[in-house]
Protein backbone atom coordinates (compact mmCIF):
# COMPACT_ATOMS: atom_id res chain seq x y z
CA UNK A 1 0.00 0.00 0.00
CA UNK A 2 3.02 2.30 -0.09
CA UNK A 3 2.69 3.30 -3.72
CA UNK A 4 0.95 6.64 -4.10
CA UNK A 5 0.35 6.23 -7.79
CA UNK A 6 -0.83 3.07 -9.49
CA UNK A 7 0.16 2.59 -13.12
CA UNK A 8 -2.31 0.60 -15.21
CA UNK A 9 -1.86 -0.10 -18.90
CA UNK A 10 -4.29 -1.24 -21.58
CA UNK A 11 -2.88 -4.25 -23.45
CA UNK A 12 -5.80 -4.78 -25.83
CA UNK A 13 -8.96 -2.90 -26.68
CA UNK A 14 -10.74 -5.72 -28.49
CA UNK A 15 -10.34 -9.40 -29.26
CA UNK A 16 -8.32 -8.90 -32.41
CA UNK A 17 -6.14 -6.07 -31.19
CA UNK A 18 -2.46 -5.74 -32.06
CA UNK A 19 0.05 -7.45 -29.79
CA UNK A 20 3.18 -5.36 -30.38
CA UNK A 21 1.99 -2.25 -28.52
CA UNK A 22 1.15 -4.38 -25.46
CA UNK A 23 4.70 -5.71 -25.42
CA UNK A 24 6.07 -2.16 -25.68
CA UNK A 25 3.84 -1.08 -22.79
CA UNK A 26 4.86 -4.06 -20.65
CA UNK A 27 8.55 -3.37 -21.29
CA UNK A 28 8.63 0.41 -20.94
CA UNK A 29 5.49 1.40 -19.03
CA UNK A 30 6.79 0.70 -15.50
CA UNK A 31 3.36 -0.76 -14.96
CA UNK A 32 1.73 -2.30 -11.94
CA UNK A 33 -1.08 -3.86 -13.97
CA UNK A 34 -1.63 -4.68 -17.63
CA UNK A 35 -5.27 -5.21 -18.58
CA UNK A 36 -6.46 -6.98 -21.73
CA UNK A 37 -10.10 -6.28 -22.61
CA UNK A 38 -11.06 -8.72 -25.35
CA UNK A 39 -14.75 -9.53 -25.00
CA UNK A 40 -17.35 -7.92 -27.25
CA UNK A 41 -21.08 -8.30 -26.72
CA UNK A 42 -21.60 -11.56 -28.60
CA UNK A 43 -18.09 -13.01 -28.27
CA UNK A 44 -19.10 -15.21 -25.35
CA UNK A 45 -21.98 -16.72 -27.32
CA UNK A 46 -19.61 -17.60 -30.17
CA UNK A 47 -17.14 -18.98 -27.64
CA UNK A 48 -19.91 -21.04 -26.03
CA UNK A 49 -20.59 -22.64 -29.42
CA UNK A 50 -16.89 -23.53 -29.66
CA UNK A 51 -17.00 -25.00 -26.17
CA UNK A 52 -20.06 -27.08 -27.05
CA UNK A 53 -17.96 -28.73 -29.78
CA UNK A 54 -14.79 -29.04 -27.71
CA UNK A 55 -14.83 -28.96 -23.91
CA UNK A 56 -11.28 -27.55 -23.83
CA UNK A 57 -12.17 -24.62 -26.11
CA UNK A 58 -14.32 -21.55 -25.62
CA UNK A 59 -11.71 -19.02 -24.52
CA UNK A 60 -10.06 -16.30 -26.57
CA UNK A 61 -8.10 -17.87 -29.44
CA UNK A 62 -5.36 -15.22 -29.12
CA UNK A 63 -4.84 -15.84 -25.39
CA UNK A 64 -1.73 -17.98 -25.79
CA UNK A 65 -0.15 -15.63 -28.35
CA UNK A 66 -0.73 -12.62 -26.11
CA UNK A 67 0.64 -14.42 -23.05
CA UNK A 68 3.69 -15.70 -24.91
CA UNK A 69 4.41 -12.11 -25.92
CA UNK A 70 4.07 -10.37 -22.56
CA UNK A 71 4.42 -12.98 -19.80
CA UNK A 72 8.23 -13.05 -19.55
CA UNK A 73 8.46 -9.26 -19.19
CA UNK A 74 5.48 -9.04 -16.86
CA UNK A 75 6.83 -11.75 -14.55
CA UNK A 76 10.30 -10.18 -14.64
CA UNK A 77 9.01 -6.70 -13.79
CA UNK A 78 6.23 -7.72 -11.42
CA UNK A 79 3.40 -6.53 -13.67
CA UNK A 80 0.16 -8.33 -12.89
CA UNK A 81 -2.09 -9.23 -15.82
CA UNK A 82 -5.89 -9.02 -15.75
CA UNK A 83 -7.98 -10.20 -18.68
CA UNK A 84 -11.47 -11.31 -19.65
CA UNK A 85 -9.99 -13.61 -22.30
CA UNK A 86 -11.55 -16.50 -20.38
CA UNK A 87 -14.73 -15.82 -22.40
CA UNK A 88 -16.97 -18.91 -22.15
CA UNK A 89 -14.31 -21.08 -20.50
CA UNK A 90 -12.22 -19.14 -17.96
CA UNK A 91 -10.97 -22.27 -16.22
CA UNK A 92 -9.51 -23.76 -19.42
CA UNK A 93 -8.09 -20.35 -20.24
CA UNK A 94 -6.32 -20.38 -16.88
CA UNK A 95 -4.82 -23.79 -17.63
CA UNK A 96 -3.76 -22.50 -21.05
CA UNK A 97 -1.89 -19.62 -19.38
CA UNK A 98 -0.10 -22.11 -17.12
CA UNK A 99 0.83 -24.18 -20.15
CA UNK A 100 2.33 -21.11 -21.83
CA UNK A 101 4.21 -20.31 -18.62
CA UNK A 102 5.65 -23.86 -18.53
CA UNK A 103 6.68 -23.57 -22.15
CA UNK A 104 8.44 -20.27 -21.38
CA UNK A 105 10.25 -21.73 -18.37
CA UNK A 106 8.24 -19.75 -15.83
CA UNK A 107 7.05 -22.44 -13.42
CA UNK A 108 6.40 -19.89 -10.69
CA UNK A 109 3.40 -18.41 -12.50
CA UNK A 110 0.10 -18.68 -10.66
CA UNK A 111 -3.26 -17.93 -12.20
CA UNK A 112 -6.44 -16.91 -10.41
CA UNK A 113 -9.65 -17.61 -12.31
CA UNK A 114 -12.86 -15.74 -11.51
CA UNK A 115 -16.01 -17.77 -12.10
CA UNK A 116 -19.71 -17.08 -11.80
CA UNK A 117 -20.66 -14.87 -14.73
CA UNK A 118 -22.24 -17.83 -16.56
CA UNK A 119 -25.87 -17.84 -15.35
CA UNK A 120 -27.40 -19.86 -18.20
CA UNK A 121 -28.45 -22.75 -15.96
CA UNK A 122 -29.87 -20.46 -13.29
CA UNK A 123 -31.89 -18.40 -15.75
CA UNK A 124 -33.30 -21.33 -17.71
CA UNK A 125 -34.44 -22.85 -14.42
CA UNK A 126 -35.88 -19.80 -12.71
CA UNK A 127 -35.60 -16.71 -14.90
CA UNK A 128 -37.83 -17.41 -17.88
CA UNK A 129 -40.31 -14.68 -16.99
CA UNK A 130 -37.63 -11.96 -17.04
CA UNK A 131 -38.46 -9.25 -19.58
CA UNK A 132 -35.94 -8.65 -22.37
CA UNK A 133 -34.59 -5.12 -22.54
CA UNK A 134 -35.59 -3.08 -25.61
CA UNK A 135 -38.30 -5.67 -26.33
CA UNK A 136 -41.79 -6.78 -25.38
CA UNK A 137 -40.66 -10.41 -25.10
CA UNK A 138 -39.45 -12.43 -22.14
CA UNK A 139 -36.54 -14.82 -21.79
CA UNK A 140 -38.99 -17.69 -22.39
CA UNK A 141 -39.44 -16.50 -25.98
CA UNK A 142 -35.76 -17.12 -26.68
CA UNK A 143 -35.42 -20.30 -24.64
CA UNK A 144 -35.17 -22.80 -27.50
CA UNK A 145 -32.61 -20.63 -29.32
CA UNK A 146 -30.56 -19.57 -26.30
CA UNK A 147 -26.79 -20.24 -26.36
CA UNK A 148 -25.39 -18.26 -23.48
CA UNK A 149 -26.29 -16.02 -20.56
CA UNK A 150 -23.51 -14.12 -18.85
CA UNK A 151 -23.80 -11.51 -16.13
CA UNK A 152 -21.59 -8.46 -16.23
CA UNK A 153 -19.57 -8.92 -13.04
CA UNK A 154 -18.18 -5.94 -11.22
CA UNK A 155 -14.75 -5.16 -9.82
CA UNK A 156 -15.94 -6.58 -6.52
CA UNK A 157 -15.90 -10.09 -8.03
CA UNK A 158 -12.18 -9.69 -8.83
CA UNK A 159 -11.06 -8.56 -5.38
CA UNK A 160 -10.57 -12.07 -3.91
CA UNK A 161 -8.35 -12.95 -6.88
CA UNK A 162 -6.33 -9.77 -6.38
CA UNK A 163 -5.62 -10.62 -2.74
CA UNK A 164 -3.90 -13.84 -3.84
CA UNK A 165 -0.35 -13.92 -5.17
CA UNK A 166 -1.51 -14.79 -8.66
CA UNK A 167 0.34 -12.87 -11.37
CA UNK A 168 -2.41 -13.50 -13.91
CA UNK A 169 -6.14 -13.06 -13.30
CA UNK A 170 -8.53 -14.53 -15.85
CA UNK A 171 -12.24 -13.83 -16.02
CA UNK A 172 -15.21 -14.35 -18.27
CA UNK A 173 -17.75 -11.55 -18.61
CA UNK A 174 -16.84 -8.55 -16.48
CA UNK A 175 -17.93 -4.98 -17.19
CA UNK A 176 -15.02 -3.61 -19.24
CA UNK A 177 -14.13 -0.65 -16.99
CA UNK A 178 -14.37 -2.89 -13.91
CA UNK A 179 -11.27 -4.76 -15.11
CA UNK A 180 -9.41 -1.49 -14.40
CA UNK A 181 -11.40 -0.44 -11.33
CA UNK A 182 -10.60 -3.73 -9.56
CA UNK A 183 -6.84 -3.14 -9.11
CA UNK A 184 -7.56 0.43 -7.96
CA UNK A 185 -9.99 -0.78 -5.29
CA UNK A 186 -7.53 -3.46 -4.27
CA UNK A 187 -4.45 -1.24 -4.15
CA UNK A 188 -5.94 1.85 -2.55
CA UNK A 189 -8.44 0.00 -0.38
CA UNK A 190 -11.42 1.88 -1.76
CA UNK A 191 -14.63 0.78 -0.07
CA UNK A 192 -17.39 -0.83 -2.13
CA UNK A 193 -19.64 2.10 -1.24
CA UNK A 194 -17.11 4.87 -1.85
CA UNK A 195 -19.22 5.98 -4.80
CA UNK A 196 -17.12 8.98 -5.75
CA UNK A 197 -13.86 7.05 -5.98
CA UNK A 198 -15.53 4.12 -7.71
CA UNK A 199 -16.99 6.59 -10.21
CA UNK A 200 -13.54 8.05 -10.81
CA UNK A 201 -12.11 4.56 -11.25
CA UNK A 202 -14.76 3.84 -13.87
CA UNK A 203 -13.76 7.02 -15.72
CA UNK A 204 -10.19 5.73 -15.86
CA UNK A 205 -11.30 2.26 -16.91
CA UNK A 206 -13.59 3.61 -19.59
CA UNK A 207 -10.83 5.83 -20.99
CA UNK A 208 -8.39 2.90 -21.18
CA UNK A 209 -10.60 -0.01 -22.18
CA UNK A 210 -10.40 0.57 -25.95
CA UNK A 211 -6.61 0.88 -25.84
CA UNK A 212 -5.42 2.80 -28.93
CA UNK A 213 -8.73 4.61 -29.30
CA UNK A 214 -7.34 7.17 -26.83
CA UNK A 215 -3.87 7.45 -28.34
CA UNK A 216 -4.95 8.43 -31.84
CA UNK A 217 -6.65 5.30 -33.18
CA UNK A 218 -10.21 5.76 -34.50
CA UNK A 219 -9.33 9.47 -34.46
CA UNK A 220 -6.97 10.43 -37.28
CA UNK A 221 -8.47 12.59 -40.02
CA UNK A 222 -5.68 14.02 -42.19
CA UNK A 223 -5.63 17.80 -42.31
CA UNK A 224 -8.09 18.05 -39.43
CA UNK A 225 -6.88 15.62 -36.79
CA UNK A 226 -3.35 14.56 -37.61
CA UNK A 227 -1.77 11.81 -35.53
CA UNK A 228 2.05 11.56 -35.47
CA UNK A 229 3.89 8.29 -36.12
CA UNK A 230 0.66 6.40 -36.40
CA UNK A 231 2.24 3.23 -37.74
CA UNK A 232 3.86 2.83 -34.33
CA UNK A 233 0.67 3.73 -32.43
CA UNK A 234 1.21 3.08 -28.73
CA UNK A 235 -1.26 1.83 -26.16
CA UNK A 236 -2.24 4.02 -23.20
CA UNK A 237 -1.58 3.84 -19.50
CA UNK A 238 -3.03 5.71 -16.55
CA UNK A 239 -1.20 7.03 -13.51
CA UNK A 240 -3.91 6.94 -10.87
CA UNK A 241 -3.71 8.57 -7.46
CA UNK A 242 -5.46 7.44 -4.30
CA UNK A 243 -8.12 10.11 -4.83
CA UNK A 244 -9.04 8.50 -8.17
CA UNK A 245 -7.85 11.41 -10.25
CA UNK A 246 -5.50 10.32 -12.99
CA UNK A 247 -3.19 11.19 -15.83
CA UNK A 248 -3.62 9.39 -19.13
CA UNK A 249 -0.38 8.99 -21.04
CA UNK A 250 1.67 6.55 -23.12
CA UNK A 251 5.27 5.43 -23.16
CA UNK A 252 7.84 7.82 -24.60
CA UNK A 253 8.81 7.14 -28.20
CA UNK A 254 5.60 5.28 -28.99
CA UNK A 255 3.54 6.66 -31.86
CA UNK A 256 0.24 8.46 -31.62
CA UNK A 257 -0.80 11.18 -29.23
CA UNK A 258 -2.72 11.68 -25.99
CA UNK A 259 -4.55 15.00 -26.13
CA UNK A 260 -7.65 16.56 -24.63
CA UNK A 261 -9.32 15.88 -27.99
CA UNK A 262 -8.48 12.15 -28.06
CA UNK A 263 -9.52 11.82 -24.42
CA UNK A 264 -12.81 13.67 -24.91
CA UNK A 265 -13.77 11.44 -27.83
CA UNK A 266 -13.01 8.34 -25.81
CA UNK A 267 -14.69 9.63 -22.64
CA UNK A 268 -18.00 9.88 -24.53
CA UNK A 269 -17.51 6.75 -26.65
CA UNK A 270 -20.55 4.45 -26.34
CA UNK A 271 -21.90 6.60 -23.50
CA UNK A 272 -25.56 7.51 -23.39
CA UNK A 273 -26.51 9.72 -20.44
CA UNK A 274 -23.07 10.84 -19.19
CA UNK A 275 -24.47 11.43 -15.70
CA UNK A 276 -25.69 7.85 -15.36
CA UNK A 277 -23.26 5.29 -16.74
CA UNK A 278 -24.64 2.11 -15.22
CA UNK A 279 -21.95 -0.22 -13.96
CA UNK A 280 -22.12 -3.25 -11.68
CA UNK A 281 -20.17 -1.46 -8.93
CA UNK A 282 -21.48 2.09 -9.20
CA UNK A 283 -23.54 4.45 -11.30
CA UNK A 284 -20.66 6.46 -12.69
CA UNK A 285 -21.17 10.14 -13.47
CA UNK A 286 -19.04 11.64 -16.25
CA UNK A 287 -21.03 14.86 -16.46
CA UNK A 288 -18.49 16.98 -14.54
CA UNK A 289 -15.29 15.34 -15.80
CA UNK A 290 -12.64 17.87 -16.77
CA UNK A 291 -9.63 17.16 -18.99
CA UNK A 292 -6.45 19.24 -18.98
CA UNK A 293 -3.31 18.90 -21.06
CA UNK A 294 -0.64 18.76 -18.34
CA UNK A 295 2.29 17.97 -20.63
CA UNK A 296 3.10 16.38 -23.99
CA UNK A 297 0.94 13.25 -24.30
CA UNK A 298 -0.29 13.74 -20.75
CA UNK A 299 -3.91 14.54 -19.93
CA UNK A 300 -5.08 15.13 -16.38
CA UNK A 301 -8.52 13.68 -15.61
CA UNK A 302 -10.54 15.11 -12.72
CA UNK A 303 -14.16 15.54 -11.72
CA UNK A 304 -15.46 11.98 -12.02
CA UNK A 305 -18.31 11.21 -9.68
CA UNK A 306 -20.40 8.24 -8.67
CA UNK A 307 -23.78 7.36 -7.23
CA UNK A 308 -25.04 4.22 -5.44
CA UNK A 309 -25.15 1.13 -7.60
CA UNK A 310 -28.46 -0.40 -8.72
CA UNK A 311 -29.92 -3.63 -7.30
CA UNK A 312 -29.57 -5.55 -10.53
CA UNK A 313 -26.88 -6.87 -12.85
CA UNK A 314 -27.12 -6.89 -16.62
CA UNK A 315 -27.01 -10.28 -18.30
CA UNK A 316 -26.22 -10.59 -22.00
CA UNK A 317 -28.00 -13.43 -23.75
CA UNK A 318 -26.65 -14.96 -26.92
CA UNK A 319 -29.23 -16.63 -29.15
CA UNK A 320 -29.54 -18.05 -32.64
CA UNK A 321 -31.35 -15.70 -34.95
CA UNK A 322 -31.28 -17.24 -38.42
CA UNK A 323 -28.63 -16.83 -41.09
CA UNK A 324 -27.28 -14.06 -43.26
CA UNK A 325 -26.48 -14.78 -46.86
CA UNK A 326 -24.45 -12.12 -48.62
CA UNK A 327 -22.89 -11.64 -52.03
CA UNK A 328 -20.95 -8.85 -53.72
CA UNK A 329 -19.92 -8.06 -57.29
CA UNK A 330 -17.95 -5.13 -58.75
CA UNK A 331 -18.60 -3.00 -61.84
CA UNK A 332 -16.23 -0.33 -63.17
CA UNK A 333 -15.76 2.20 -65.92
CA UNK A 334 -18.41 3.88 -68.06
CA UNK A 335 -21.90 2.95 -66.92
CA UNK A 336 -20.66 1.29 -63.73
CA UNK A 337 -23.47 2.84 -61.70
CA UNK A 338 -26.21 1.72 -64.11
CA UNK A 339 -24.78 -1.79 -64.37
CA UNK A 340 -24.45 -2.04 -60.59
CA UNK A 341 -28.05 -0.93 -60.18
CA UNK A 342 -29.20 -3.43 -62.81
CA UNK A 343 -27.35 -6.16 -60.93
CA UNK A 344 -29.21 -5.30 -57.72
CA UNK A 345 -32.55 -5.19 -59.53
CA UNK A 346 -31.95 -8.60 -61.11
CA UNK A 347 -31.04 -10.25 -57.83
CA UNK A 348 -34.01 -8.66 -56.12
CA UNK A 349 -36.41 -9.96 -58.79
CA UNK A 350 -34.88 -13.44 -58.85
CA UNK A 351 -35.02 -13.71 -55.05
CA UNK A 352 -38.61 -12.46 -54.99
CA UNK A 353 -39.62 -15.14 -57.50
CA UNK A 354 -37.93 -17.75 -55.33
CA UNK A 355 -40.10 -16.68 -52.39
CA UNK A 356 -37.53 -14.53 -50.58
CA UNK A 357 -39.41 -11.25 -50.97
CA UNK A 358 -40.61 -11.05 -47.38
CA UNK A 359 -37.19 -11.47 -45.78
CA UNK A 360 -35.35 -8.42 -44.48
CA UNK A 361 -32.65 -7.49 -46.94
CA UNK A 362 -30.18 -4.86 -48.07
CA UNK A 363 -29.41 -3.95 -51.68
CA UNK A 364 -26.45 -1.58 -51.59
CA UNK A 365 -24.04 -0.04 -54.04
CA UNK A 366 -20.74 0.22 -52.21
CA UNK A 367 -19.05 3.45 -53.19
CA UNK A 368 -22.45 5.10 -53.61
CA UNK A 369 -24.91 4.42 -50.82
CA UNK A 370 -23.92 1.35 -48.79
CA UNK A 371 -23.07 3.35 -45.67
CA UNK A 372 -25.32 6.40 -45.54
CA UNK A 373 -28.26 4.89 -47.46
CA UNK A 374 -30.95 7.51 -48.04
CA UNK A 375 -28.64 10.19 -46.56
CA UNK A 376 -25.98 9.63 -49.22
CA UNK A 377 -25.03 12.80 -51.06
CA UNK A 378 -25.50 12.97 -54.82
CA UNK A 379 -22.12 12.48 -56.44
CA UNK A 380 -20.65 12.25 -59.95
CA UNK A 381 -20.46 8.90 -61.71
CA UNK A 382 -18.12 6.75 -59.60
CA UNK A 383 -15.15 5.04 -61.27
CA UNK A 384 -16.31 1.77 -59.77
CA UNK A 385 -19.12 0.39 -57.64
CA UNK A 386 -19.64 -2.85 -55.78
CA UNK A 387 -23.13 -4.29 -55.65
CA UNK A 388 -23.93 -5.91 -52.31
CA UNK A 389 -26.95 -7.98 -51.36
CA UNK A 390 -27.53 -9.29 -47.84
CA UNK A 391 -30.64 -11.07 -46.55
CA UNK A 392 -31.49 -12.52 -43.15
CA UNK A 393 -33.22 -15.86 -43.67
CA UNK A 394 -34.28 -18.76 -41.40
CA UNK A 395 -32.02 -21.51 -42.75
CA UNK A 396 -28.46 -22.11 -43.96
CA UNK A 397 -29.51 -23.37 -47.44
CA UNK A 398 -31.61 -20.25 -47.97
CA UNK A 399 -28.63 -18.08 -47.05
CA UNK A 400 -26.50 -20.06 -49.50
CA UNK A 401 -29.13 -19.44 -52.18
CA UNK A 402 -28.89 -15.67 -51.62
CA UNK A 403 -25.12 -15.75 -51.95
CA UNK A 404 -25.37 -17.92 -55.09
CA UNK A 405 -27.79 -15.55 -56.77
CA UNK A 406 -25.24 -12.75 -56.50
CA UNK A 407 -22.34 -14.86 -57.68
CA UNK A 408 -24.41 -16.08 -60.65
CA UNK A 409 -24.39 -12.51 -61.93
CA UNK A 410 -21.09 -13.51 -63.53
CA UNK A 411 -22.91 -15.24 -66.39
CA UNK A 412 -26.46 -14.00 -65.84
CA UNK A 413 -25.93 -10.33 -65.04
CA UNK A 414 -24.70 -7.05 -66.51
CA UNK A 415 -21.52 -6.72 -68.57
CA UNK A 416 -18.16 -6.68 -66.89
CA UNK A 417 -19.11 -7.93 -63.43
CA UNK A 418 -16.02 -9.12 -61.55
CA UNK A 419 -14.59 -10.08 -58.20
CA UNK A 420 -17.59 -11.86 -56.74
CA UNK A 421 -17.48 -12.72 -53.08
CA UNK A 422 -20.00 -14.61 -51.01
CA UNK A 423 -20.50 -15.36 -47.37
CA UNK A 424 -22.97 -17.28 -45.28
CA UNK A 425 -23.03 -17.05 -41.52
CA UNK A 426 -25.27 -17.91 -38.62
CA UNK A 427 -26.59 -14.88 -36.78
CA UNK A 428 -25.77 -15.04 -33.09
CA UNK A 429 -27.74 -12.14 -31.74
CA UNK A 430 -27.51 -10.53 -28.32
CA UNK A 431 -30.31 -9.55 -25.97
CA UNK A 432 -30.23 -8.50 -22.34
CA UNK A 433 -32.11 -8.99 -19.09
CA UNK A 434 -31.59 -7.54 -15.63
CA UNK A 435 -31.25 -10.02 -12.77
CA UNK A 436 -31.14 -9.50 -9.01
CA UNK A 437 -27.59 -9.46 -7.67
CA UNK A 438 -28.45 -12.48 -5.53
CA UNK A 439 -28.85 -14.59 -8.69
CA UNK A 440 -25.12 -14.28 -9.40
CA UNK A 441 -22.60 -16.12 -7.21
CA UNK A 442 -18.93 -15.65 -7.96
CA UNK A 443 -15.89 -17.65 -6.88
CA UNK A 444 -12.15 -17.70 -7.39
CA UNK A 445 -10.05 -20.72 -8.32
CA UNK A 446 -6.25 -20.72 -7.95
CA UNK A 447 -4.24 -22.62 -10.52
CA UNK A 448 -0.57 -23.50 -10.06
CA UNK A 449 1.78 -25.84 -11.87
CA UNK A 450 1.19 -28.58 -9.25
CA UNK A 451 -2.46 -28.94 -10.19
CA UNK B 1 -19.72 26.75 -42.57
CA UNK B 2 -19.66 22.99 -42.08
CA UNK B 3 -19.56 21.39 -38.66
CA UNK B 4 -16.29 19.78 -39.78
CA UNK B 5 -14.60 23.20 -39.69
CA UNK B 6 -15.11 23.65 -35.94
CA UNK B 7 -15.78 20.26 -34.39
CA UNK B 8 -14.89 16.58 -34.43
CA UNK B 9 -17.16 13.61 -33.87
CA UNK B 10 -17.10 9.94 -32.82
CA UNK B 11 -19.80 7.27 -32.88
CA UNK B 12 -20.29 4.26 -30.67
CA UNK B 13 -22.96 1.58 -30.53
CA UNK B 14 -25.22 0.37 -27.74
CA UNK B 15 -27.74 -2.22 -28.84
CA UNK B 16 -29.81 -0.62 -31.58
CA UNK B 17 -28.74 2.88 -30.54
CA UNK B 18 -25.92 4.94 -31.96
CA UNK B 19 -24.11 7.33 -29.64
CA UNK B 20 -22.54 10.34 -31.30
CA UNK B 21 -20.29 12.88 -29.62
CA UNK B 22 -19.60 16.30 -31.10
CA UNK B 23 -16.60 18.17 -29.69
CA UNK B 24 -15.60 21.75 -30.47
CA UNK B 25 -11.93 22.16 -31.40
CA UNK B 26 -12.08 25.55 -29.69
CA UNK B 27 -14.18 25.84 -26.51
CA UNK B 28 -15.35 29.25 -27.74
CA UNK B 29 -17.38 27.51 -30.44
CA UNK B 30 -19.37 25.43 -27.98
CA UNK B 31 -22.11 28.06 -27.75
CA UNK B 32 -22.66 27.82 -31.49
CA UNK B 33 -22.96 24.04 -31.32
CA UNK B 34 -25.28 24.29 -28.36
CA UNK B 35 -27.50 26.72 -30.19
CA UNK B 36 -27.63 25.12 -33.64
CA UNK B 37 -27.08 21.43 -33.17
CA UNK B 38 -30.44 20.62 -31.63
CA UNK B 39 -31.57 17.02 -31.24
CA UNK B 40 -34.31 17.65 -33.83
CA UNK B 41 -31.88 19.00 -36.41
CA UNK B 42 -29.54 16.09 -35.89
CA UNK B 43 -32.46 13.72 -36.33
CA UNK B 44 -33.39 15.50 -39.56
CA UNK B 45 -29.79 15.24 -40.79
CA UNK B 46 -29.98 11.45 -40.34
CA UNK B 47 -33.52 11.12 -41.73
CA UNK B 48 -33.98 7.65 -43.21
CA UNK B 49 -30.96 6.30 -41.35
CA UNK B 50 -32.13 6.96 -37.80
CA UNK B 51 -35.68 5.81 -37.23
CA UNK B 52 -36.19 6.72 -33.58
CA UNK B 53 -35.92 9.76 -31.34
CA UNK B 54 -32.65 11.59 -30.71
CA UNK B 55 -31.56 12.80 -27.26
CA UNK B 56 -28.87 15.36 -26.51
CA UNK B 57 -26.68 15.70 -23.43
CA UNK B 58 -24.55 18.81 -22.91
CA UNK B 59 -21.02 18.79 -21.49
CA UNK B 60 -20.01 22.46 -21.59
CA UNK B 61 -16.77 21.93 -19.63
CA UNK B 62 -15.63 19.61 -22.42
CA UNK B 63 -17.04 21.76 -25.21
CA UNK B 64 -19.02 18.69 -26.19
CA UNK B 65 -22.52 17.48 -26.98
CA UNK B 66 -23.46 13.82 -26.74
CA UNK B 67 -26.32 12.48 -28.86
CA UNK B 68 -28.14 9.19 -28.47
CA UNK B 69 -29.90 8.14 -31.67
CA UNK B 70 -32.50 5.43 -31.17
CA UNK B 71 -33.42 2.70 -33.65
CA UNK B 72 -30.39 3.63 -35.69
CA UNK B 73 -28.47 0.40 -36.28
CA UNK B 74 -30.71 -2.02 -38.14
CA UNK B 75 -31.46 -3.99 -34.99
CA UNK B 76 -27.99 -3.65 -33.50
CA UNK B 77 -24.54 -4.87 -34.47
CA UNK B 78 -25.25 -8.52 -33.75
CA UNK B 79 -28.09 -8.84 -36.28
CA UNK B 80 -27.78 -5.86 -38.63
CA UNK B 81 -27.52 -6.48 -42.37
CA UNK B 82 -25.63 -3.24 -42.90
CA UNK B 83 -22.08 -3.14 -44.24
CA UNK B 84 -21.16 -0.92 -41.27
CA UNK B 85 -23.17 -2.74 -38.63
CA UNK B 86 -21.65 -0.70 -35.77
CA UNK B 87 -22.49 2.60 -37.40
CA UNK B 88 -18.83 3.60 -37.00
CA UNK B 89 -19.05 5.73 -40.15
CA UNK B 90 -22.07 7.73 -39.00
CA UNK B 91 -19.89 10.28 -37.19
CA UNK B 92 -18.56 11.48 -40.54
CA UNK B 93 -22.06 12.15 -41.87
CA UNK B 94 -22.69 14.73 -39.16
CA UNK B 95 -19.54 16.61 -40.18
CA UNK B 96 -21.46 17.77 -43.27
CA UNK B 97 -24.06 19.53 -41.09
CA UNK B 98 -24.29 23.16 -42.22
CA UNK B 99 -23.95 25.79 -39.48
CA UNK B 100 -25.49 29.18 -40.09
Amino acid sequence: MDKQVLRIGAGAGYAGDRIGPAVELAEKGQLDYLVFECLAERTIALAQLERSKDAAAGFDPMLQARMRAVLPTCIDQGVRIISNMGAANPLQAGHAVLAVARELGLPQVKVAVVLGDDVLATLTQSGLSLPLQESTQTLADLQDRLISANAYLGAEALLPALTTDAQVIITGRVADPALFLAPLMHHFGWAANDWTRLGKGIVVGHLLECAAQITGGYFADPGYKDVPHMAELGFPLAEVSASGDAVITKVADSGGCVTVATCTEQLLYEIENPARYLQPDVVADFSQVALTQSGPDRVQVTGGQGHPRTDTLKVTLGYRDGFIGEGQMSYAGPGALARGQLALDLVRQRLARAGYGAFEGRYDLMGVNAIFGPCSPASPEPAEVRARVALRVPTWPQAQHVAHEVEALYTNGPAGGGGASRSVREVIAAAAVLVPRSAVKTSTVMLTQDH
Amino acid sequence: MLLRDIAHTRTGDKGNRSTLSVIAYNPKDFALLEQQLTAERVRAHFAGLVNGPVERYDLPQLGALNFVMHNALGGGVTRSLALDAHGKCLSAHLLTFVLE
